[in-house]
C-alpha cells in the first residue's frame, strides 16, 4: 500500500470508522503516520489530562471536530471537590493557535469561562457545533458571545450545565443573518427569555431539527414556535402549567399535530395533569421519552401517556410511575430499547413506588431492552436471573438500590447471584453498575463473565482485595473503574499494575487504600498521575503525617490516569500528585 | 392526642429490628434490612399497622435531628443538576413556604413531608400516598384514588361501593367532601377507603 498516493491513502482511512482503528494505522510507518494525522478531522479526548492539547493540535492541525472529557465520572455526584480542575481554556487556546479550522467542539463534566467561549466564538470562522454537557463556570454573557459571533452555527446544545444567568440579551444575539440552526437546546437555562425573540429566531431556522426550551417558555409561545417547525424531530417544551387559556392548549394540539417528524419529546417540569392529554396525538410516532424532571405526574397520568406510545425505543421516567405503571410500559411499549427509572425521593432509605417486580415485567415485555438505569428500594436475585434470561441484551446495566447493602428483599442473602446472572447472559456488556448487598463472590463473576466490561461503578461491595483482584485480572476490556467505600486497599491497588496502561482510569474512595500503597504505584507505573485528594480539613492530617515514615494514613480519594502530559500544573492545593 | 398516640407507639409491637425508629443511630451505618414489604402479607390489618408503623417510624427520625438519616455524601448517586431541578420545582409547586435548609436531604423532605397523607383501603395490602396540593376538588381526588386503588384490584369495580373517609386533626373520621376542599386538604391527615357497609352513621352517603 504504501506504493499508492497519499490522496489514496487518505481516501481509503476515510472509510474507518473508529478512532482505535485510526490511532491503530498511525502506528504501522511513519508514512502513514503522516497521511493518517494530516487527514484527521475528528479527536476524541477521553481524559483532558492525558495528553497536552498543544500536542494535540500540533498532530492533528486540520481536526474539524474535537471531543474533550474533563473530571472524573463520580464527579457528577459531588465526590470530586470544587475547583479539581478540568478547565477548557488550555483547550480552546490551543485550537486556536493550531487549528483554526475547528468546526465542532463537545466538551462534557469541564469547567469553560466566558472568556473562553469569547475566544471561540471569534477564533474559528467556520465554527458550527458546540455541544456543552455537565459544564460549569460561564454563564449567559458566554452564550452571548458565541450567538453574536458563530456565524455558521448549526448546533448550541447544553445539557444538564450549571449557567449563570445574566439575563434574556444572549438569546436576541443571534443576528438576522442566522438561518443555519439545525439544534438548539437551552433547557437547563434557570432564566428568562425573550419570547418575541425566540419566536423570530425560529421562524428564521427553516433546518431546525431539534429545539429543547427551558421552563420559562409558554404554551402561548410554544404553539406560534411550532407552527413554524413542521419538520420537528425532537423537542423539549417549556413548563406546561394549568394557568392557562384553554384556547392555548388548543393550539398547541394543532401545531403538534401537524409535526409528523417529532419522534422525541422532554421538557415537561412541572407540567399539570390536565395538561398531558394535549400531548396524545403525538404519542403514536414517538420514539424517545423523557419524563424524569415532572414530579407533577403521578402513575396514572404517566402509564395512560406512554400506553399510547407503541413505537417507544427509550424511556426515562421517574419511580412515581410506580410497579404497575411499568407493567403497563411493559405491555404497550414493545420495542423499548432504553430505560431510566430515577428516583423521586433521595433519601437514601426513601420510599419508591418501584420494586423488582416492576423490572421483571419490563424485562418480560420488552425483550430487546438493551440499556438499563434503575433506582429502587429493593431487588432480589430470582428477579435478577429471571431478568437476565429475559434479556440477554444487556450493553448497559446499571441498577441502584437506594439503601446500601441491602440484601435480597426475600432470602436476606448478598445480591451476588442475580449480578452474575446478568454478566454471564449478556456477554455483550460494557458498562455494569452494582449495588446492594455483594461479596466478594459477585466480583468473581464479573472478572470470569464480563468480558466485554468497559466500565464498572462499585459502591459499599464486598470483603476484601480479592474482590478488586478478580476484576482487575479479569475484565481485560476495562477502561474505567469507579469504587467507594468498599474494603479495597494496597493489595488490590498494586496487584495487577500493568492494567492501569490500558485503563483511561481509577477512582477510589472512602476505601483502604494507603499514602503508602498510592507511592509504590506511582513509582511502579510512571506513566500514571496518582492524585490524591483530601479535603480541605484534612490537608492538615496530611502534614502532620508527613513525618510518619508508615505512611499508613488511608487515603480519602484516589485517581490514577494514564497520561503523556505529565503531573498537571493546575491542581489545587487539595490534590497531591504522587 | 398525639401525645397519647406517641406513648401507644411505644408499646406497639411491630416487625421491624431494633434501630430502626426511635434511636439515634445513623440509619447508613447499621445494616438493617427493612422488612421487605412484598412479604408482609400476614393478615391486612396486621400489614396495615406494620407499614404504618414504618412509616411513623421514618417520620419520627426526620423529624429528629440530621444525625439518624445523616445524608452519604453522593448518594443515591444522582446528578446535582437533576437534584436542583427538583428543588425548584418543589419550590414552584408549594403555594406555602416550605423553610429553606441547608442540606440538600432536608430540603428533598421539605417536598416529601409537605401533604402528603397516607391512603388505606379496606382488603389492599399495602398503603398509597397522595399529595393532596396535586388536586384541584374532590372529583380529582376521587379519580386518583380510583385509579389508584380500584383498577389494581377488582377491574371492573368503582369507587362507589366504598366511601371514601378522613382522619382529621383531631383524630376523628369524618366523610369526605362535606367541607370545602380547601379547609379539607389543611385538615386531613389520613385517607380510608372503606366498604360501605362498615360506613353507617356517617351521614348521607351518595354517589
Amino acid at each position: 500500500m504504501t506504493y499508492f498516493p497519499e490522496e489514496v491513502v487518505e481516501h481509503i482511512f476515510s472509510f474507518l470508522p473508529s478512532h482505535s482503528d485510526r490511532n491503530t494505522v498511525s502506528l504501522v510507518c511513519k508514512v502513514w503516520y503522516q497521511i493518517e494525522r494530516l487527514s484527521r478531522r475528528a479527536v476524541f479526548v477521553g481524559n483532558c489530562y492525558a495528553v497536552r492539547p498543544e500536542h494535540v493540535v500540533l498532530r492533528f492541525p486540520n481536526v474539524r471536530a474535537l471531543t474533550v472529557k474533563g473530571k472524573p465520572h463520580f464527579a457528577d455526584f459531588n465526590l470530586v471537590p470544587p475547583d479539581w480542575g478540568g478547565y477548557a481554556g488550555p483547550w480552546i487556546e490551543a485550537a486556536a493557535r493550531g487549528c483554526v479550522g475547528l468546526e465542532e467542539l463537545r466538551m462534557k463534566r469541564m469547567v469553560v469561562s466566558d472568556e473562553s467561549l469569547e475566544l471561540l466564538a471569534r477564533s474559528f470562522p467556520r465554527f458550527k457545533v458546540l455541544v456543552l454537557i455537565s459544564c460549569e463556570g460561564f454563564s449567559t454573557d458566554g452564550l452571548a458571545a458565541i450567538a453574536s459571533h458563530c456565524k455558521l452555527l448549526r448546533e448550541l446544545d447544553l445539557q444538564e450545565n450549571d449557567v449563570e444567568d445574566r439575563g434574556p440579551r444572549w438569546l436576541s444575539c443571534f443576528p438576522d443573518s442566522c438561518t443555519s440552526l439545525v439544534s438548539l437546546n437551552f433547557a437547563c437555562i434557570k432564566g428568562e427569555v425573550n419570547s418575541g425573540s425566540l419566536e423570530r429566531l425560529v421562524a428564521r431556522s427553516p433546518n431546525l431539527r431539534s429545539l429543547r426550551l427551558n421552563r420559562s417558555v409558554s404554551v402561548d409561545t410554544l404553539s406560534k414556535i411550532l407552527v413554524r417547525t413542521p419538520n420537528l424531530q425532537d423537542l423539549g417544551t417549556g413548563n406546561l402549567t394549568d394557568e392557562f387559556q384553554i384556547e392555548s392548549y388548543f393550539r398547541l394540539t394543532n401545531a403538534l399535530e401537524k409535526c409528523k417528524m417529532l419522534r422525541s419529546l422532554s421538557g415537561f417540569w412541572d407540567a399539570s395533569p390536565v395538561c398531558v392529554p394535549f400531548i396524545y396525538p403525538l404519542c403514536h410516532q414517538l420514539t424517545g421519552l423523557n419524563l424524569s424532571y415532572t414530579p407533577t405526574l403521578d402513575a396514572s397520568d404517566l402509564t395512560k401517556m406512554i400506553s399510547r406510545c407503541a413505537k417507544l425505543q427509550r424511556l426515562w421516567v421517574l419511580d412515581c410511575i410506580s410497579d404497575k405503571g411499568l407493567q403497563v410500559v411493559a405491555s404497550s411499549c414493545k420495542d423499548l430499547q432504553e430505560l431510566r427509572v430515577f428516583p423521586s425521593d433521595f433519601y437514601v432509605a426513601g420510599y419508591s413506588a418501584v420494586t423488582e417486580t416492576g423490572l421483571v415485567a419490563i424485562s418480560s415485555g420488552c425483550p430487546k431492552l438493551s440499556s438499563l438505569l434503575y433506582f429502587c428500594h429493593q431487588m432480589t436475585n430470582d428477579a435478577l436471573i429471571t431478568i437476565s434470561k429475559n434479556c440477554p441484551n444487556f450493553i448497559r446495566f446499571r441498577l441502584c438500590i437506594l439503601e446500601p447493602k441491602k440484601p435480597d428483599a426475600m432470602t436476606n442473602q448478598p445480591l451476588d447471584e442475580g449480578f452474575g446472572a446478568i454478566v454471564r447472559e449478556s456477554k455483550g456488556l460494557r458498562r455494569l453498575s452494582i449495588s446492594g448487598l455483594l461479596t466478594d463472590k459477585v466480583f468473581m463473576y464479573i472478572g470470569k463473565y464480563a468480558k466485554h466490561l468497559e466500565m464498572l461503578s462499585i459502591a459499599f461491595a464486598g470483603d476484601s482485595d480479592k474482590g478488586m483482584m478478580h476484576v482487575m485480572n479479569g475484565c481485560k476490556n476495562l477502561r474505567k473503574l469507579e469504587i467507594r467505600d468498599s474494603p479495597f486497599g494496597d493489595v488490590a491497588l498494586l496487584g495487577n499494575v500493568a492494567n492501569y496502561e490500558t485503563m483511561r482510569s481509577l477512582w477510589m474512595s472512602s476505601c483502604n487504600v494507603t499514602l503508602k500503597g498510592c507511592q509504590v504505584l506511582a513509582s511502579k507505573m510512571p506513566m500514571l498521575n496518582v492524585e490524591i485528594m483530601n479535603e480541605l480539613d484534612g490537608s492538615s492530617e496530611m502534614e502532620e503525617n508527613h513525618g510518619d515514615l508508615s505512611n499508613l494514613s488511608k487515603v480519602e480519594k484516589l485517581y490514577v490516569y494514564r497520561t503523556t502530559a505529565g503531573a498537571r500544573d493546575d491542581a489545587p492545593n487539595f490534590v497531591k500528585i504522587l | 392526642m398525639e401525645a397519647a398516640v406517641g406513648d401507644l407507639m411505644a408499646t406497639e409491637l411491630r416487625l421491624g429490628l431494633p434501630g430502626t425508629a426511635d434511636d439515634d443511630q445513623p440509619q447508613m451505618k447499621a445494616t438493617v434490612p427493612s422488612t421487605p414489604r412484598g412479604k408482609k402479607r400476614t393478615t391486612d390489618t396486621d400489614a396495615v399497622e406494620d407499614a404504618a408503623a414504618e412509616e411513623d417510624s421514618k417520620h419520627d427520625v426526620e423529624a429528629a435531628p440530621p444525625v439518624a438519616k445523616a445524608p452519604v455524601v453522593g448518594w443515591p448517586p444522582v446528578r446535582s443538576y437533576r437534584k436542583s431541578c427538583f428543588q425548584a420545582s418543589s419550590k414552584q409547586a408549594t403555594k406555602d413556604e416550605a423553610p429553606s435548609s441547608n442540606t440538600a436531604a432536608s430540603a428533598a423532605a421539605n417536598t416529601t413531608i409537605g401533604s402528603f397523607v397516607k391512603v388505606s383501603m379496606d382488603g389492599a395490602p399495602y398503603l398509597r400516598k397522595v399529595d393532596l396540593r396535586m388536586y384541584k376538588g374532590y372529583r380529582e381526588l376521587r379519580e386518583a384514588l380510583e385509579a389508584m386503588f380500584v383498577s389494581s384490584n377488582n377491574g371492573g369495580a368503582n369507587l362507589s361501593e366504598f366511601a371514601v373517609t378522613y382522619e382529621d386533626k383531631d383524630g376523628d373520621l369524618m366523610l369526605v367532601g362535606d367541607v370545602p376542599f380547601e379547609m379539607f386538604t389543611s385538615t386531613c391527615k389520613k385517607l380510608r377507603i372503606m366498604k360501605r357497609s362498615e360506613a353507617t352513621g356517617l351521614g348521607s352517603l351518595r354517589q
